[in-house]
């Protein structure tokens, strides 16, 4: 295990090229069918068991924090990997690898479902893919729920923001950023006085805060 | 031409920077793309989605591509698709890949500062309840055949979708190891049951 780790961190160095880190990550793209936790298995598989290019652990990081910052998951993880490898030009190469496949399948099917659209056939599958499509977008808020909904003051927040975009056509760049706001001044500063009176460590508030972002759920 | 492109820049790049965790969360800022720019239909979105579902590459990605192909189609034809699906794809990516950057180089304090904690447990919040609302918006429409809330009066009744979307919902939640499948499945059923039953009329 140790030598294989000591072999990696040669190749680390040697090996990587721009290229075979694009290559690798376009692989990862190719492969990710859904995105999300679905492709982190594939994501070990590439980069942690093949490559060796990152530690487990470190991938769980990347993902835990990709989670939590804007943007896709995928896109963040080959940020944070091909940074690690080759700096910012890196960084950017593998980002860009990740969406390559994207662009091409994505443009052939809707290219596809542009010219096929009038027909009855292709009308009626789109209308009972309509219906699944509520219930997958369902089922994604239910599981998302179970992290983000914990207290009663997140629970009146999905409320209030559930009614204000629904009802009032709020724009959603508003809701995330009062909520970032109430988030910090509801927490972050009960947070700050737990610290500061060490009524309760730091290590248990970060302790929680690790818990919520699902890294422990990954793991398994 | 160039000033669509431009727009199209700018549009996924707020999509990028505010969309926060994962594929779905870019749902409702597209649905308010869609409405403020007319560059696709609520239909249109509900199809993107299930073709950026249903094909590989991250979600969030594929419904770039998806709608910068369609927007630039629409002012245009096939190259400006093709361009347009570059540049909404670019878009999105730019400001995350710079967040990431500045990120990493000082990850431990970021993931243990009490601040970005707590703004993350406003966000996290934020991302559900804006994707609920988007989940609703569509319910309405691909279901009950309104654009909105208010035109509920309106709705459509028709048996067939619900007895599918109760069909779906039961199998992708209770029946073990059938809700473990991937969802491609369930909107390839979907699709042959759609056909099977001329949902469409």
């Amino acid at each position: 295990m140790k030598e294989k780790q000591e072999k990696n961190s040669q190749l680390e160095k040697e090996d990587v090229t721009l290229f075979g880190l694009f290559l690798a990550f376009a692989k990862v793209g190719v492969m990710t069918f859904g995105g999300g936790y679905a492709m982190l298995p594939i994501m070990q598989r590439e980069l942690v068991d093949k490559r060796g290019w990152v530690k487990d652990a470190e991938l769980m990081d990347y993902f835990a924090i990709g989670q939590c910052t804007p943007g896709v998951i995928a896109v963040n993880t080959a940020t944070f990997t091909g940074r690690k490898l080759k700096g910012v030009i890196g960084g950017l190469v593998a980002s860009m690898g990740v969406v390559f496949p994207s662009l091409i399948i994505i443009s052939i099917i809707a290219a596809l479902i542009k010219n096929f659209a009038h027909i009855q056939a292709v009308q009626d599958a789109l209308a009972g893919i309509r219906v699944c499509v509520c219930i997958l977008i369902f089922n994604a808020v239910v599981k998302m729920w179970k992290n983000a909904v914990v207290d009663w003051i997140t629970l009146i927040m999905f409320i209030l923001i559930l009614i204000a975009s629904l009802f009032f056509d709020a724009s959603p760049i508003l809701m995330v950023v009062l909520a970032a706001i109430a988030g910090i001044i509801v927490k972050g500063r009960n947070d700050a006085d737990k610290i500061k009176y060490g009524s309760d460590t730091k290590e248990q508030v970060v302790d929680d805060i690790a818990v919520t972002s699902d890294s422990r759920e990954v793991k398994k | 031409m160039i000033s669509l492109f431009l727009r199209l820049y700018y549009e996924f790049f707020k999509v990028g920077l505010f969309a926060i965790g994962g594929g779905m969360a870019t749902v409702p800022f597209l649905q308010e793309m869609g409405k403020s720019t007319g560059w696709f239909s609520p239909g249109e979105l509900a199809d993107m989605i299930a073709v950026s579902e249903s094909t590989p590459g991250p979600i969030g990605i594929n419904m770039a591509t998806y709608v910068g192909y369609v927007s630039g189609v629409r002012h245009g034809g096939a190259i400006e698709g093709i361009l347009g699906s570059v540049i909404a794809t670019v878009a999105i990516v730019t400001a995350p890949i710079i967040i990431i950057l500045i990120i990493a180089k000082f990850l431990e304090k970021f993931r243990e500062n009490i601040y970005v904690n707590a703004a993350l447990y406003g966000l996290r919040t934020a991302s559900v309840a804006l994707i609920a609302a988007a989940g609703i918006s569509i319910v309405l429409f691909s279901i009950f055949q309104v654009e909105n809330v208010y035109d509920i009066g309106k709705a459509v009744i028709d048996y067939r979708c619900f007895i599918l979307a109760a069909a779906i919902l039961v199998v992708t939640r209770w029946v073990p190891k059938v809700k473990e499948w991937h969802p491609i499945i369930f909107i390839a059923i979907s699709a042959a049951i759609g056909i099977i039953f001329h949902m469409s009329v």
